[in-house]
């Protein structure tokens, strides 16, 4: 598997930050679990963070405080837990990589989708307050993808078969990112259903926080 | 950190009223100057490095109270841009400490520096204490979690060198750039509020921004070969 359509820097560097609403942010975690390539990007963005918090003014620290740390280092030293064992399950057994099978709660064979017509299915997924919206997506084989009509902007993570947009074939992993500009009508492969996370809605204030570049510089 | 060589190049010329050989004897000083402070910057975050390994390795108080002296008060400036005047700063500074100590484990000097590695546990107990939206992370235990070592994942830089291209290049923007990039990254300010903070107008500081990523890119594809 070799994925061609990757989350832009912007994503990545919001991310990093810890400043990504928490929709944005799931299909983003989702998409690191299937990409070394961009979380080879996010260690880039995180050593930015590291940098800034070497260059970081320095607060003045109360007498004891370093004590009280100890103090309660002491209190939870019992309740160390060891390091969980790797479940031992198939690779690939799973659709659904970690985060989002604990959002969904479990992967696709027992997820209670809503139709919504055309044999086209979606479950949303709760994300608290994000303002953001995150569904899951079924698309059968060879249909269009529904028009989601969103505002802001669109992320469409490929889980499980493909689909086909403006000229471009996306499949597990790729992210399709649009804007509420883009007028686009994907329609899914013809070899198998298309399961997909779509974020619909993300605020566009990061994007003025972190401004889109001409190139990218994190290597994607 | 020491003065940018840009401004001791402007120091340098007002100090020798512009003259060229001042100049160039001053800036040999000042590049000297700036050697020395990034090999002692350098072998200082090295040192945190170690503390860290000898808290996992140890359980070492004094490598840990060597950890603090340097990353508390940076810390707490952090996290007061989140939390000022909720009184909660000092416990997330506890939880972050108690974190450092219980999961120093995971870290892998090989992969990240201690400040790095320290970012993230702050960042992610900032979050847990001062955001309302949680922020859902992959699991590299996960039988779905695609590993580097397949086709398609190929790295050619180890992480440290990726790291340290990163610090660098970071090193080398001006005291300005460094200042809008850090409102930028750390505070969940859009540019009218930083420009209106720093009194600038809001076009200067699109630009110091868009200059800043700009010369980390720059930078990052020169010395790692076309890969980043």
């Amino acid at each position: 598997m070799t994925i061609k359509h990757h989350i832009g820097d912007d994503l990545v560097l919001a991310y990093a930050s810890g400043e990504l609403d928490e929709a944005t942010s799931l299909l983003v975690a989702t998409h690191m679990a299937l990409c070394p390539h961009c979380r080879q990007a996010l260690e880039l963005a995180e050593s930015i963070g590291g940098t800034l918090i070497e260059e970081e003014a320095e607060a003045e620290i109360a007498d004891g405080e370093l004590e009280a740390i100890f103090g309660r280092i002491e209190h939870t030293k019992d309740s160390a837990t060891p390091a969980p064992v790797p479940e031992r399950v198939r690779r690939g057994a799973y659709v659904l990589p970690q985060p989002l099978r604990d959002y969904a709660d479990g992967d696709v064979d027992g997820l209670r989708w809503r139709s919504l017509g055309g044999g086209v299915r979606h479950l949303p997924i709760d994300t608290g307050a994000s303002r953001a919206k995150a569904r899951l997506l079924y698309i059968p084989p060879a249909s269009k993808v529904p028009d989601h009509g969103h505002r802001g902007l669109e992320l469409t993570l490929v889980l499980a078969g493909s689909f086909y947009d403006d000229g471009a074939w996306f499949r597990r992993g790729d992210v399709e990112e649009a804007d509420a500009t883009v007028e686009h009508q994907p329609v899914a492969g013809p070899e198998e259903a298309c399961i997909c996370l779509a974020v619909t809605d993300a605020p566009l204030r990061f994007r003025s926080l972190i401004p889109r570049l001409a190139q990218p510089f994190l290597g994607i | 950190m020491g003065m940018k060589t840009s401004n001791v190049i402007r120091l340098a010329s007002m100090r020798s009223g512009f003259s060229r050989a001042g100049i160039l004897a001053e800036l040999g000083q000042a590049e000297m100057t700036e050697a020395e402070d990034s090999s002692a910057r350098s072998s200082e975050l090295d040192e945190m490095s170690a503390h860290l390994v000898a808290v996992a390795q140890e359980q070492d108080r004094e490598a840990f109270a060597a950890l603090f002296r340097y990353f508390a008060p940076r810390l707490k400036s952090y996290f007061r841009r989140y939390g000022e005047g909720d009184g909660r700063t000092d416990e997330v500074m506890q939880e972050t400490f108690a974190a450092i100590w219980t999961k120093a484990r995971q870290f892998d000097p090989s992969r990240a520096s201690a400040s790095t590695w320290i970012y993230t546990i702050a960042r992610n107990q900032r979050i847990d204490a001062f955001r309302r939206e949680r922020r859902p992370q992959f699991d590299p235990n996960d039988p779905a979690f695609v590993p580097e070592n397949v086709p398609g994942g190929e790295i050619s830089l180890t992480h440290r060198e990726r790291a340290e291209h990163v610090s660098e290049a970071m090193a080398e923007l001006s005291d300005e750039q460094r200042e809008v990039l850090r409102l930028a990254f750390f505070e969940e300010e859009p540019h009218e509020a930083i420009a209106r903070r720093l009194g600038l107008p809001i076009g200067t500081v699109k630009s110091r921004i868009r200059l800043a990523y700009g010369h980390l890119r720059t930078r990052l594809s020169k010395t790692a070969g076309g890969l980043l």
